[in-house]
């Protein structure tokens, strides 16, 4: 079991409000994503449910039982860090004993158990290699084989992938995905990348300067943004922002429309406008264009579109798609 | 681009080094050449050749046993060392992991005791020590060179420990570890390197200690700084023995000295480069 509900959780650092007031339920066996940009109080709600940080105010109840005032470990919780936080004087096996170590279990029991999480994260040949003997991949592996071990009612992941090379942050999204499908644990990860959010979540906390924007699964944020900062931070690349008169024709203060909700077309359409850069990716072309009468905007192209720096391209935009905000930053509903 | 460096700028700086160096270990060396010398020889003017003749060392163990003091010196240089690591380990991780707004007052003050000379303080430990009987005892000896020494020791141990990343020990919280065992199993053996370091520091600033070991003792707990000060006595000058007396003192912590150098430097310049 690992249901986890703040109610009122409060972090203060000082005169500094880091968290003002925190409200979430987290349901047993969700994959909940942290995401917001840096500051945005991410990690310090995570390491407040972990237990490493004392709570100003409101209280944490993990399962029904108030955890508040609980020593980390005490809370049944495992946590991997940014930095692996690997014990570098111990080998891969006797990292993976150390909680098991520490709760008194016996020596014949932890060795089966150490053996059963290195299988499942194929550390086998190397649990008797230090730390520093490990790739970066094989390091987050350990520092998820340590938390296994536990049996945690929840994993915390302190944006574990961060470190990593883009190649080997994909593996290792998948890995997680996987381990959380086999599982079944709630596990709660902190990330700044939206993609990790959009791609792993089950249900996704977008957070900005210590208040919770919106909590939805990841389709309902790109879908239905609540605020401005949302439509801004969920969808890559950015949606389209726009002020100024369209808005206005639209009954809006901001209307929104994704790069991939614009039409474009060499002849004809709504906008007319010229590419400053485009980024092909293959597939998809990403256009960086100045368009007249609005200024900047990103536009998605596919790879065959073909447009180079300084075509003109004509976009149209599917107004079924579009998102307004109204003088608050706030949505619109139709 | 790298800097040239010519063969002859590489040779007059090792001249240099070897100059500077000779001119350092020379006192050292001057005093094991002088216990080689007759106490006529001792006397008569500066001479780098002795007639090589041992019987120094013989008068010097005959007259006074040399055991006692060096295993006075033993006894205190490493039980206060050992004390001195019991109270700094812990102390010096409340002030690297959990720092208040006074930790950097506390070890300023810490220090500034390192800065009083010694003297200054002369009577009224004296004072202390006669009222709780710990004259010319080992242990009030012990504790003095704990107390004189920790302020280093703690600094010491500050800095490497600032150097362990607090994930790491955050780790352990979380693994479940109290702070006993996190300091036993996982932030001691990071500090290895350090610890063993400010060990070996502590060992030499102890054995050298001549201040408190000379002014706190008589024969009981008199160490080998006692000892050699012993032979500058009111009967007259014995430069040859004294000088034989300095050497027997100071060969077991040069050896120490000598087989700890590389752990020493690595303590040292712990942390300068990453």
């Amino acid at each position: 079991m690992g249901s986890i509900t703040l109610k009122n959780v409060q972090k203060h650092f000082g005169e500094a409000k880091v968290i003002p007031s925190v409200d979430l339920e987290i349901k047993d066996g969700e994959f909940v994503v942290f995401v917001g940009p840096s500051g945005s109080g991410k990690s310090t709600l995570l390491r407040l449910i972990a237990g490493l940080e004392d709570l100003t105010g409101g209280t944490i109840t993990i399962d029904g039982k108030d955890v508040t005032d609980a020593a980390p470990a005490a809370r049944g919780l495992a946590m991997v860090f940014q930095s692996y936080a690997l014990y570098p004087h111990m080998t891969v096996r006797k990292n993976i004993a150390f909680p098991l170590k520490m709760a008194k279990m016996e020596q014949a029991a932890i060795d089966k158990k150490v053996e059963a999480a290195a299988n499942v994260l194929n550390l086998t040949d190397y649990l008797e290699r230090r730390p520093s003997q490990l790739s970066g991949g094989q390091r987050q592996r350990v520092a998820i084989g340590r938390a296994i071990v536990r049996e945690p009612s929840a994993f915390l992941f302190d944006e574990p992938l961060s470190n990593l090379d883009a190649a080997l942050r994909g593996t290792m999204r998948l890995e997680i995905s996987d381990l959380h499908n086999q599982l079944k644990t709630t596990m709660i990860y902190v990330t700044h990348d939206q993609i990790e959010a959009m791609t792993m979540a089950d249900k996704i906390v977008v957070l900005n300067r210590g208040n919770i924007e919106q909590v939805g699964s990841p389709m309902e944020l790109y879908l239905t943004p609540r605020n401005l900062f949302v439509a801004g931070f969920i969808g890559s690349p950015r949606m389209n922002l726009l002020t100024g008169d369209y808005a206005k024709a639209k009954g809006a203060t901001t209307a929104g429309i994704r790069p991939e909700h614009l039409t474009l077309s060499k002849e004809s359409g709504t906008w007319k406008g010229r590419v400053t850069v485009a980024e092909h990716l293959g597939a998809d072309t990403f256009l960086h264009l100045d368009v007249e009468g609005i200024g900047q905007m990103t536009a998605r192209a596919s790879g065959e579109f073909g447009a180079h720096h300084g075509d003109t391209v004509y976009l149209t935009p599917d107004e079924t798609r579009l998102h307004r905000f109204d003088d608050k930053g706030l949505a619109i509903k139709a | 681009m790298a800097r040239s460096v010519t063969t002859g700028a590489k040779i007059g700086w090792s001249i240099a080094a070897w100059v500077v160096a000779l001119l350092i270990f020379f006192p050292i060396l001057y005093a094991v050449i002088t216990s080689l010398k007759t106490e006529q020889e001792a006397i008569a003017g500066f001479s780098l050749i002795p007639s090589g003749t041992f019987e120094n060392y013989i008068t010097v163990q005959t007259q006074r046993d040399y055991f006692k003091p060096f295993m006075n010196s033993v006894i205190l240089s490493v039980g206060s060392t050992i004390l001195a690591l019991i109270i700094a380990i812990p102390s010096a991780w409340a002030m690297a992991f959990a720092p208040t707004k006074r930790t950097k007052d506390i070890l300023m003050w810490m220090l500034s005791t390192k800065m009083m000379p010694s003297v200054a303080v002369l009577l009224p430990i004296f004072i202390i020590f006669r009222t709780f009987g710990l004259l010319d005892s080992r242990v009030g000896l012990t504790i003095m060179l704990t107390l004189i020494n920790l302020p280093i020791v703690v600094w010491m141990l500050y800095t490497y420990f600032r150097e362990i990343p607090g994930e790491i020990l955050e780790a352990a919280r979380m693994d479940g570890a109290s702070l006993w065992k996190e300091i036993v199993y996982v932030l001691t053996p990071m500090a290895i390197p350090g610890i063993a370091s400010t060990l070996l520091l502590n060992i030499i600033l102890a054995w050298n200690e001549a201040f408190w070991t000379i002014q706190l003792t008589t024969t009981n707990a008199a160490p080998l700084t006692a000892f050699i000060a012993s032979f500058s006595s009111p009967q007259g000058l014995f430069w040859a023995k004294l000088s034989a007396a300095s050497t027997m003192a100071i060969a077991p912590i040069l050896i120490l000295g000598w087989f700890s150098q590389k752990q020493l430097v690595r303590g040292l310049t712990f942390g300068a480069v990453k």
